[in-house]
């Protein structure tokens, strides 16, 4: 990951670059490594100073190595959170990690482990490459420009080599931005925590979206063993009034109105509890499902979908929303004829493809439904590809693994 | 036909109850009213009705009990009329249900439509006859999925297909759509045509050969 704040600066405008206040976080930034220099050459000098001081002892040797290493180790242990906080001056903040336990069981992480080795590095090496790079940088065209001050300079060089170095100062400028930016993301690569070490989020994400779908089926259940029966028996009470009142009386046309809006009613949740929870998913598996909305959507499709058995639950309630989101892209959008929906497991991995005729220019970034489709999927390792140009055909394509069958 | 002798079976207190007093109202006997599969079979088998209600979902598991429970009745006593009710739309239940047997004696519909109470006890009645009553909803979804030959349908011929598919007779057709039989007839007979249907007298064999051309 690139530190952004200080690369995205680079690539501007050199006038609006140089007007900002990037290069002057850069140079704070490099800067910061005057404290890292400071501490390191005192504290190497009280060290040898010690060293030359009771050499001679018995136990000045050895007194001399144990106090080089426990300074060195107190150094490698502050340097970690000096660097991730000098990550602010060049706007590239990073959160530190969640502390479990000392330094110890921080050493027994990877992630700890590559903090205090980055640590060591910065130490040993990279201060001096900081101040390098930011002094050279500018001191060269500050040499140039106070040529004038020498007095054995030529009047020649008295007026070009300033010039020279106002031009080299924004070149400088540049540099020292550059080399912060690389510093800044190195420092983040080695600092942030890695891929397997996010595993447990993950995990809670997905604990997330299973408490949510418990919620809906629950939602789902109580709507159909709740407000729709007593709908239904509304209904069918309004309809028995119906029969016993005078036809075209006042009251049976009143009671006939309220019967329709019963009706409307019933069929309004209808929709809704489908929205909410596809039952027919829950008992008849992904197949059905799929020629379930296949059978709603208002253009043909032409549905194959073959798998061996049921899919983890979790599997098929997403591949079933990125079907129904799909064909309602498709339905909206595309201009499509005809639409097919295929699917098929192979080497524990579910693909499903949607494709259509249709215009193409389908675009992720455009609207929610998509990126939807992208967030739930990422729960499930899964992954979305699209093929769609400009004039179609349009192609959707779905990878989610599903290791084991329930 | 009236004076039928029914068992029903629905979980829903309310709805049971409101579904025995509406049966009663028409006229017809309620021998048991139960609440779950088990006791579905065993109130069919001691009271041996003309037709057996039953609601798809059902507890323990309520998932499709009545249903099976329906088809393990059929298998037992080929005689039985059933009837069965559903909360939403499930085509894969309709084709199961009308593969199981051919068709007769044989309704599935959606539980709202209860609420258009005449409908539903004019349902009963043709199903407890041996004829097929397959709910609106479910004809229109099957339309849906197979609209290439259907396409060349008018408007008008769809609808008169629909009532069809209900197991209604050219008279009744030609009621609901306030048109004449004879305009009713010669629909069928441009339906029956525009589908490659060989035209059949028997209003009953003309539903099941739309209803295995819907089902492909």
């Amino acid at each position: 990951m690139f530190a952004q704040a200080s690369w995205d600066s680079i690539g501007r405008r050199p006038v609006r670059f140089l007007s900002s206040p990037a290069p002057w976080r850069a140079l704070s930034y490099l800067g910061a490594s005057w404290v890292v220099g400071a501490v390191v050459v005192v504290t190497v000098t009280s060290v040898v100073a010690v060293g030359v001081a009771t050499w001679e002892t018995s136990v000045g040797p050895a007194f001399t190595a144990s106090l080089g290493l426990v300074a060195l180790a107190c150094m490698a242990i502050a340097a970690a959170p000096f660097e991730r906080w000098r990550l602010r001056l060049i706007g590239a903040p990073l959160a530190a990690p969640e502390r479990s336990g000392g330094v110890r069981a921080r050493l027994r992480e990877p992630a700890g482990r590559r903090e205090f080795g980055y640590a060591l590095v910065s130490l040993l090496a990279l201060w001096w490459v900081d101040l390098g790079i930011a002094s050279v940088a500018l001191v060269i065209p500050g040499l140039l420009i106070s040529a004038p001050l020498q007095p054995t300079a030529p009047l020649w060089m008295a007026v070009v080599l300033p010039l020279v170095g106002v031009v080299l100062l924004p070149v400088a400028l540049f540099l020292i931005a550059a080399w912060a930016g690389v510093r800044a993301t190195m420092t983040r690569a080695v600092l942030s925590p890695r891929e397997a070490e996010l595993i447990e989020v993950v995990r809670s994400r997905a604990r997330l979206v299973d408490a949510f779908e418990t919620e809906r089926r629950r939602i789902e259940r109580d709507l159909h063993d709740g407000a729709q029966q007593r709908l239904v028996a509304l209904s069918m009470k309004l309809g028995l009034a119906s029969l016993d009142l005078p036809p075209g009386s006042p009251a049976a046309r009143q009671v006939r109105e309220a019967h329709e809006m019963a009706r409307a009613a019933l069929s309004d949740l209808r929709e809704l509890i489908r929205g909410v929870h596809p039952h027919v998913l829950t008992e008849r598996g992904l197949p059905a499902a799929v020629r379930d909305i296949a059978g709603r959507s208002p253009i043909p499709v032409d549905v194959d979908v073959e798998l061996a058995g049921r899919l983890p639950t979790a599997v098929e309630v997403t591949a079933y929303f990125v079907v129904c989101e799909a064909l309602t892209n498709v339905a909206k959008h595309s201009g499509a004829q005809r639409c097919a929906v295929r699917g098929r497991v192979a080497d524990g991995l579910l693909a499903l493809e949607v494709r259509d005729g249709g215009a193409g220019g389908a675009d992720p970034e455009a609207g929610t439904g998509l990126t939807g489709l992208v967030d739930r999927l990422a729960v499930l390792d899964g992954r979305m590809l699209l093929s769609s140009p400009i004039g179609g055909p349009t192609l959707l394509r779905v990878e989610i693994p599903c290791p084991a069958s329930e | 036909m009236s004076g039928l002798r029914v068992v029903l079976a629905e979980d829903a207190v309310l709805l049971r109850e409101g579904l025995v007093g509406l049966l009663e109202r028409f006229g017809h006997e309620v021998a048991a009213a139960v609440g779950d599969g088990p006791s579905l079979i065993a109130a069919t088998r001691e009271h041996r009705p003309d037709v057996v209600i039953a609601d798809v979902r059902m507890p323990p598991d309520f998932t499709d009990e009545g249903l099976r429970a329906a088809r393990e009745l059929q298998a037992a006593l080929p005689s039985l009329a059933v009837l069965v009710l559903s909360q939403y739309v499930e085509q894969t239940f309709a084709e199961e249900l009308f593969d199981a047997r051919g068709a007769s004696g044989m309704g599935y519909l959606l539980k709202e439509r209860i609420g258009d109470v005449e409908e539903f006890a004019d349902a009963l009645t043709r199903v407890a006859g041996g004829g097929t009553v397959v709910d609106p909803e479910v004809v229109r979804q099957l339309l849906a999925r197979r609209r290439d030959p259907l396409r060349r349908l008018t408007p008008r011929e769809r609808e008169v297909l629909a009532h069809m598919a209900e197991g209604r007779s050219n008279a009744a057709i030609a009621r609901a759509l306030v048109v004449t039989e004879a305009a009713v007839a010669k629909h069928i007979a441009s339906i029956l045509t525009k589908l490659d249907l060989p035209p059949a007298p028997d209003d009953h064999r003309r539903v099941l050969a739309v209803l295995a051309y819907l089902r492909g």
